[in-house]
């Protein structure tokens, strides 16, 4: 069979999806310069005809979305139906150019400006850039950005998603995504696992594709088939049906290996709104309450009361279990408006996690208060981490403001930093838990920014320096009698899960949806299959190699689909 | 022509949600409107890209200036905005 029929990238999501190719438009061209078709009086007339139509269309999609969502896309219409943008655009026309090259500098001056002024402008360049890229799409009669609509259920291909194109997807219409840029932690990535889609990611060619050609996205093992044969087809559709198989047959018991060795199985949450999808799941418990979403898009800080109303409902329900609840993270890269950022040329290694809070203590106070006063009277077990955390230093003065607040919990640190990770063992003297976010160690140990395509390659838990960090980490926890769980993409990956449980992790925590596979994978292995991946994997040369090697060691996968 | 001074309340300034609240009122009249501050020719306040490009910061005084019929009226509605603390529009 020729090689030509096969991409290659990796898979993120299992499952198999088989249809035709949309494609996601991620950009518009460059408008050419020169005169339109028209007078210059029917070129501006028809660059406010495509603003207009770009600001009701803002306008009715705020209208069905509602809420903060429905502010932001209202003022997102007016930029469209600004005066001075007008203005600017009606000399150039006037001056003789054509309507789409007159509206795409018009906006490349506002653009500009908007940058000059600073960090917290950034998100109105964003706002501005969709604005200019929905217009000129227009004026050029070309498909705007995002996802079109879908007619009958598709495979869709894109350079990678951005949230934005993702708000309104309709998950009945989608079989598979399949993306030519993006790792295991890229929004996509994470999307299609919450989702259930099958995904393959990083997958170099799937971008030449023509639309409406016919694919089969293999999100177990990350291949994506051109025109796949019909036996192809079924042969992997019935070992796809062998994996739902043996996820329904493991149920929802609570995560254990195949001889006994329990390993908790908790979920990542940013709200009370992902609660349902847990417990359906079989959620043991939550191993991360994401508590910054509270704080986000709003421009005054929760009161501890409303701080309180939000972490009680989540407490109470999860009665009987536990509840692992990260304060703030915020930072340069994810600004908020109370707190006092400066503009930093670094932001992943400027002043966020922790480092804020001790910058700004009395927003810490209201939130561990809150967290006191929310626990109590419940039997959920509150466990409270502060994330960022980077030397026993910084473990001392998270400990000690718990105690300030009158916080009755149990108080940990997440290792995300290598040093965190290398000192686990003094570490673990002040926290009584660790909990390893394997997306940010993954970035600060291979000084790559989980936001930027070009270096997703090292952007893999697989790497054999993160499993010999995450070795470190439960080494130090074991050395103080102290747990450590994974909370990061690297627990929801089945593969990984087992080799992470090898390396001695105690629990695990993942998106909602990733639970079924990851029970399944463990339940299929004994904890002596899952060290002896462990070390395989650890002794392997790059990602790729120790994926192999733990695989080999893991040898129910491949029949599971997972 | 009318004009009036404005110091803006504490939190973050004339950005986002309130830029869009002023700019909506003041597109809403007739009269000719301007904000900038003092001394500095001012922007069409019915732009929220100019309005935004003052990058105008909490405590800063505003002036805004109107001109043609209601322009009295008007001034006082937009001085209510622009002096309504953040967190108090919802």
């Amino acid at each position: 069979m020729p090689d030509l029929t096969t991409l290659t990238g990796v898979g993120v999501s299992p499952g198999v999806g088989a249809g035709p190719v949309v494609r996601v438009v991620d950009s518009v061209p460059e408008p050419k310069q020169g005169p339109g078709s028209g007078s210059p009086e029917e070129e501006f007339a028809a660059a406010q005809a495509a603003l207009e139509a770009v600001a009701a269309d803002l306008e009715d999609r705020g209208q069905r979305a509602g809420g903060e969502a429905q502010h932001v896309l209202e003022a997102q219409a007016m930029m469209a139906r600004d005066p001075d943008l007008a203005g600017q655009i009606k000399q150039r026309t006037a001056a003789g150019s054509n309507a789409a090259r007159a509206a795409y500098e018009a906006f490349g001056i506002t653009r500009e400006m908007l940058l000059t002024l600073g960090e917290y402008f950034a998100a109105r360049v964003t706002d501005l850039d969709d604005i200019r890229n929905r217009t000129v799409a227009r004026l050029l009669d070309v498909p705007p950005p995002g996802i079109p609509e879908l007619t009958e259920p598709s495979v869709l291909v894109a350079m990678d998603l951005a949230p934005a194109d993702t708000a309104l997807i309709d998950k009945s219409m989608v079989l598979a995504f399949a993306t030519q840029e993006g790792g295991p932690t890229s929004h996509t990535s994470i999307l299609a696992r919450n989702l259930g889609i099958p995904a393959v990611v990083g997958c170099r060619g799937v971008r030449e594709l023509a639309p409406g050609t016919r694919v089969l996205v293999d999100g177990s093992n990350g291949k994506v088939f051109i025109d796949p044969p019909a036996d192809l087809i079924a042969r992997l559709a019935g070992v796809d049906e062998k994996r739902r198989a043996a996820l329904a047959a493991v149920g929802n018991a609570p995560g254990a290996t195949s001889d006994g060795h329990a390993v908790p199985l908790l979920v990542n949450i940013g709200g009370i709104d992902d609660v349902e999808k847990a417990l359906a799941n079989g959620a043991e418990g939550v191993g991360l309450f994401r508590s910054e979403l509270l704080f986000l898009d709003r421009t005054d800080a929760p009161s501890e009361d409303e701080q309180y109303g939000l972490y009680r409902a989540v407490l109470e329900a999860f009665t009987g279990r536990k509840v692992v609840v990260r304060t703030l993270d915020a930072g340069a890269d994810k600004p908020l408006p109370f707190l006092p950022f400066g503009e930093e040329p670094n932001p992943a290694m400027g002043v966020r996690g922790l480092r804020i809070c001790m910058q700004a203590p009395e927003i810490m106070h209201t939130q561990l208060t809150a967290l006191a006063r929310a626990g109590e009277g419940l039997d959920t077990e509150l466990w409270v981490m502060a994330p960022m955390v980077a030397d026993v230093y910084e473990a001392r003065w998270f400990k000690e403001a718990c105690k300030k607040a009158g916080l009755k919990a149990k108080i940990g640190t997440m290792v995300e930093i290598p040093a965190a990770a290398l000192r686990a063992e003094h570490l673990g003297q002040v926290a009584e838990f660790f909990s390893i976010g394997s997306n940010d160690l993954t970035q600060y140990t291979f000084a790559a920014d989980r936001q930027i395509g070009a270096v997703a390659r090292l952007q893999d838990a697989w790497q054999p320096a993160i499993l010999d960090l995450v070795a470190a980490t439960t080494a130090g926890g074991q050395a103080n009698g102290i747990p450590t769980g994974v909370c990061g993409e690297a627990a929801s990956d089945p593969a990984l899960a087992c080799v992470l449980v090898g390396l001695g992790v105690n629990t695990l925590s993942m998106s909602a949806g990733a639970l079924p596979g990851v029970r399944a994978a463990l339940a299929a292995h004994t904890l002596d299959d899952c060290q002896r991946a462990a070390e395989a994997a650890r002794g392997a040369v790059d990602a790729e190699a120790a994926r192999a090697a733990a695989r080999g060691n893991l040898a129910q996968l491949e029949s599971l689909g997972l | 022509m009318a004009e009036i001074t404005v110091t803006l309340p504490p939190g973050v300034g004339l950005h986002a949600r309130p830029a869009a609240l002023f700019v909506g009122a003041a597109a809403k009249s007739s009269c000719d409107v301007t904000i900038g501050r003092p001394g500095e020719p001012g922007v069409n306040a019915k732009s929220i890209l100019g309005v935004m490009g003052l990058g105008a910061k909490a405590g800063e005084e505003m002036v805004v200036t109107a001109e043609g019929d209601g322009a009295d009226e008007l001034l006082a509605s937009l001085k209510e905005i622009l002096e309504t603390p953040e967190g108090g529009h919802a």
